[in-house]
């Protein structure tokens, strides 16, 4: 629940109103220019009509210098920004790229054994798992996910996006019944549709409403015919990307017990970055792995690798292997990839012989919660739960996306702001992601930046604490 | 006129005759509604004398109930006593009108019968039980996945990786991914749009828009998910796409996930795609807005034929479709220096509007590209799901993308290698029983389709996967035996498939030709 300042959303609303009519004005007078030039399209219909981009057009283009930002060097607490046109760079603090656990960079223990496995297997196998594409590191690497995760076995592919595109299709079809929260992310919003079975949509991170609508539609049964439904899966997240809330795990468990539905679990965010040993919200919550029945993942925020995993019983792998597209016809993840995750893995289980794992989990939680507290006595609006690595600042306006990210840039900050489509309109925001390579020190210096940053934008919109903080009278919520 | 005189003598005259009487006559003032009984009355065969006893009663009775409103003058026109009986019928019939119509009432469910029927719900099981084919196990490579392997501690011949110039293990390749591994760590550990953008994508970018002459190209994280967030990026609900019918799983998604309508042609089959093309012309009216694509692979994964790239541009540039293709199996290997399915047919490359491939096979490094004019590209930065919402490509396979082509343009000698050693497989494997070469003679996927398909095609699969199982057991060969997941809606034939590699020794070549003559004299006859 994000409560909005009356007058904020009155003046955020009239700034979009007037982007969009200085946009329309703006097309209207390149619509008359156009009119004497000739249309070089010559009889094929354009690709894209003009309404369809007209916010990329107008409104990102304005401020598209905040984003897609390149780097030349290997994306760890302190990163070198490439200004554009130019070959220059210069040194930031990395607030924006999700290195959780600080594996995004050369590492004493994991990078000398990845080389060795890129001089022994090469980059790529150039086939499939069931053909040639199954090494050795393969096998390890799947037993070694599912022993860490809690299950029996496990199936990893080589991208988190196309995991889940590729497996929702092969558990679910016509007939079923798919329940997911409100603000999945997109690849499990494809894989859903990829999928044929019917979606319905719970309100976020609510279980009470989850349950009134297992309810009826357990009772309605499939629409039009109203024969009962085959089975139904209820997709949650770990963490929330854009909100840094942790789901309410127990709770959805329990009633997905009640009713007989299957639990699919994405952990993209959360695994490897909460919970006493990393692993992940069932453990936080401590909620037993063998109640939730599907639980996937990612490896590129937490192991600085790429790829994803599903991990379940072992029959259900066994039938993923057989049938999972991405399983029979991709190529199989990059195996010095993944003997960067099995690495990574023993770090944090403490296998390679140092408490480096321990150390940087207590590390990351102790600076997220640092963090957190001191935005929120700043008087920032600040999201999500405690012990989340993912903090959104709140900006509302549209003018503020540019400038607060603009301001943090010169002062050596690299930050990540997020505007429409993915977050709702009025809800801009800055997002914040802590990595346990992050030092104290680094942490006060962007403190220092954001404050200022914020009060020359002026996002602080709670009053500075140190008491507690009381809400703003006049407010109206939005979800 | 008719009067009463003159129809008293015709007493038996038609109703007709009556009625005009009746209406004729205002003194009597009866209405229609008098009319019927009257005419049923008359139909019946009367006496004169009771005929005329009756209107003299019903003379009596009019002016009985013309009497009230005898003095009546509404609006200077007299009201005769119908008025009162016809507005009477009125109201009821608006009375009539206005109830409601019988509707048996809305009974919700109660909150227990809500309970009982969640008691009572049986779902299916998350999967179904699984078989004995289930469990197949694949091989497990213990060395790089080259021309030869080891597999089980034996040296084995591999023609299942899509290897085609023989890149896995070379030098200049291992070396440039240990210096991007030493310096950027292994992942990017964001999307393209929050950080994630290195700068040995954007060279890498610039690098294959070199190679290929377009103006731009944009990178994706994985082969796979180039084609399935490429497809729904430009094609949205309404579109026509025509489609072959023995496109990869990839590009069947994405048709699904673009929602547009699609028809399918036969595969690789350019009258089927001119007659299907005339058809869908002459259908719609040719709406302006209206976006129309062909789908077309250049090397067809399933069946090894090649697209002739020449027929579809002259068809589409008839028909006014843009071309999507999908060069995975074809960059780096058709063409005089490797620059893919245009340059082999002699077509420029400005005639097709979306070239995509995936890396992982002739380039020997993962992830897929897509490339067009610099519109085109531009778009899909920020539209294409598979780019935007997913952490971007590990810049050591980019770098090893990068060496990868500079390699394939310093030695065209790999492409003729490669060249001689699909002509030396296509000699060896002429004459095998119970199976036909497929594919085209230049193709590196070297096609088998089983002759004599037993009618299902589990069945056949499973025949493929022993004679797969045999030949890597007993004379230590990988090839691939075809792979059908449930979701693959292609009927193309199945069979096994040989990927030739420019690293093959012409005596492995000559080893993997008898021992599946041998192999499919034994099983398939």
């Amino acid at each position: 629940m994000i409560t909005i300042p009356y007058l904020t959303a009155v003046s955020t609303y009239f700034s979009y109103g007037l982007l969009f009519a200085f946009g329309q004005l703006r097309d209207y007078s390149r619509r008359i220019f156009d009119w004497w030039s000739t249309n070089n399209l010559h009889g094929y219909a354009p690709i894209c009509l003009a309404h369809e981009d007209f916010y990329i057009r107008r409104l990102y283009h304005r401020i598209q210098d905040c984003f897609g930002r390149p780097i030349s060097s290997a994306p760890d607490a302190w990163v070198d920004v490439v200004e554009r046109r130019t070959t220059k760079s210069t040194r930031c603090l990395n607030l924006g790229s999700y290195n959780y656990l600080g594996f995004g960079s050369y590492d004493e223990y994991c990078t000398p054994l990845v080389i060795d496995s890129l001089k022994k297997f090469s980059p790529s196998t150039c086939s499939s798992r069931v053909d040639a594409g199954t090494t050795s590191v393969h096998a390890e690497l799947e037993e070694c996910v599912a022993k860490y995760v809690g299950k029996p076995a496990a199936i990893v592919t080589g991208m988190g996006y196309a995991t889940n595109s590729a497996i929702i299709p092969v558990l679910i079809g016509k007939g079923g019944l798919i329940i997911s929260d409100s603000l999945n992310h997109t690849s499990i919003v494809n894989g859903a549709r990829g999928s044929g079975a019917t979606i319905r949509v719970f309100q976020h991170n609510t279980p009470a409403h989850l349950e009134r609508v297992l309810k009826e539609q357990i009772a309605e049964g499939q629409p039009r015919t109203h024969r009962p439904w085959k089975k139904i899966i209820v997709v949650v997240e770990g963490i929330y990307s854009m909100e840094g809330e942790i789901c309410q795990l127990p709770e959805i468990v329990s009633i997905c017990k009640k009713y007989k539905a299957y639990v699919y679990l994405d952990e993209a965010h959360s695994i490897g970055a909460i919970g006493k040993t990393g692993r992940g919200v069932c453990e936080l919550l401590g909620v037993d792995t063998a109640d939730v029945d599907i639980m996937m993942g990612t490896f590129t925020k937490s192991f600085g690798s790429c790829g994803g995993y599903i991990a379940g019983s072992k029959d259900l792998i066994q039938y993923l292997k057989y049938h999972c597209p991405a399983h029979l016809y991709a190529t199989s993840i990059s195996t010095p990839s993944a003997q960067q995750i099995i690495s990574a893995i023993k770090v944090i289980l403490g296998e390679d012989g140092s408490n480096r794992g321990a150390q940087k989990l207590a590390r990351i939680r102790e600076n997220s919660n640092f963090f957190r507290a001191e935005l929120q006595k700043m008087g920032f609006e600040v999201l999500g739960d405690n012990d989340s690595p993912v903090m959104p600042i709140m900006l509302y306006n549209p003018a503020k996306i540019p400038a607060f990210s603009r301001e943090c840039l010169r002062e050596n900050v690299a930050v990540v702001v997020v505007g429409f489509p993915a977050t709702p309109l009025l809800l801009a925001r800055a997002r914040i992601c802590i990595s346990a390579s992050h030092s104290r020190e680094d942490l006060i210096k962007a403190l220092q930046v954001i404050s200022k940053a914020g009060d020359l934008t002026g996002i602080k919109y709670f009053p500075a604490a140190p008491k507690k903080q009381e809400e703003v009278k006049d407010t109206i919520k939005l979800d | 006129k008719i009067t009463r005189e003159n129809s008293k003598a015709k007493s038996f005259a038609s109703p007709l005759l009556w009625a005009n009487d009746i209406f004729c006559s205002k003194s009597t003032g009866i209405s229609w509604n008098s009319l019927a009984a009257l005419c049923w009355i008359h139909r019946a065969k009367m006496d004169t004398n009771l005929v005329e006893m009756f209107r003299a009663g019903l003379n009596w009775v009019t002016m009985a109930l013309d009497a009230p409103s005898a003095r009546v003058v509404l609006f200077g026109v007299r009201i005769q006593w119908h008025i009162f009986v016809e507005v009477l019928l009125g109201f009821v019939i608006v009375i009539l009108l206005s109830q409601k119509s019988y509707k048996p009432p809305k009974r919700p469910l109660t909150e227990q019968e809500i309970d009982e029927l969640c008691d009572e719900w049986v779902p299916e099981p998350l999967i179904p039980p699984i078989t004995e084919d289930m469990r197949h196990e694949p091989p497990v490579l213990e060395s790089a996945a080259g021309p030869h392997t080891t597999v089980n501690g034996k040296d084995v011949v591999n023609f299942a990786s899509a290897n085609y110039l023989g890149l896995i293990g070379h030098e200049k390749l291992l070396e440039s991914c240990t210096s991007a591994l030493e310096k950027y760590g292994v992942g990017s550990c964001g999307p393209r749009g929050f950080y994630g953008t290195i700068d040995v994508h954007l060279d890498c970018e610039t690098r294959i828009s070199k190679f290929l002459s377009t103006p731009d190209t944009i990178l994706y994280s994985y082969g796979l998910s180039t084609m399935f967030s490429t497809i729904p990026c430009f094609c949205k609900k309404g579109d026509i796409i025509v489609a072959d019918e023995g496109v990869h799983w990839g590009i069947q998604n994405g048709l699904q996930l673009s929602r547009s309508t699609i028809v399918y042609f036969k595969h690789n089959d350019m009258d089927s795609l001119r007659s299907t093309l005339e058809k869908i012309m002459t259908k719609n009216k040719r709406s302006k807005n209206l976006r129309r694509y062909i789908v077309a692979e250049a090397v067809y994964q399933n069946s090894g034929q090649i697209a002739p790239l020449d027929e579809i541009v002259k068809l589409k540039e008839k028909y006014k479709f843009r071309v999507i293709l999908d060069e995975s199996n074809s960059f780096g290997v058709l063409g005089r220096s490797g620059r893919g399915l245009a340059e082999h047919h002699g077509v420029p490359i400005e005639k097709i509007d979306v070239v995509t491939a995936a890396m992982g096979h002739a380039l020997a490094t993962e992830g897929g590209f897509c490339t067009g004019n610099a519109r085109i590209i531009d778009y899909q930065r920020l539209s294409s799901s598979g780019y935007v919402f997913s952490a971007s490509l590990p810049p050591y396979l980019a770098s090893a993308a990068i060496t990868a082509i500079d390699v394939i343009d310093q030695n065209p000698e790999l492409l003729v290698k490669m060249k001689q050693h699909i002509a030396l497989l296509w000699k060896g494997l002429k004459d095998i029983k119970g199976m036909s070469l497929a594919s085209d003679p230049e193709s590196p996927i070297v096609f088998l389709k089983l002759e004599n398909s037993s009618g299902s095609t589990k069945e056949d699969l499973l025949l493929l996967e022993k004679m797969a199982d045999r030949a890597l057991k007993e004379d230590s060969l990988l090839v691939v035996s075809s792979k059908k997941s449930f979701l693959d809606k292609c009927r193309l034939p199945v069979g096994i498939k040989l990927l030739v590699s420019a690293g093959h020794s012409e005596s492995d070549l000559v080893k993997v030709s008898e021992s599946l003559k041998r192999l499919a004299s034994e099983l398939l006859l």
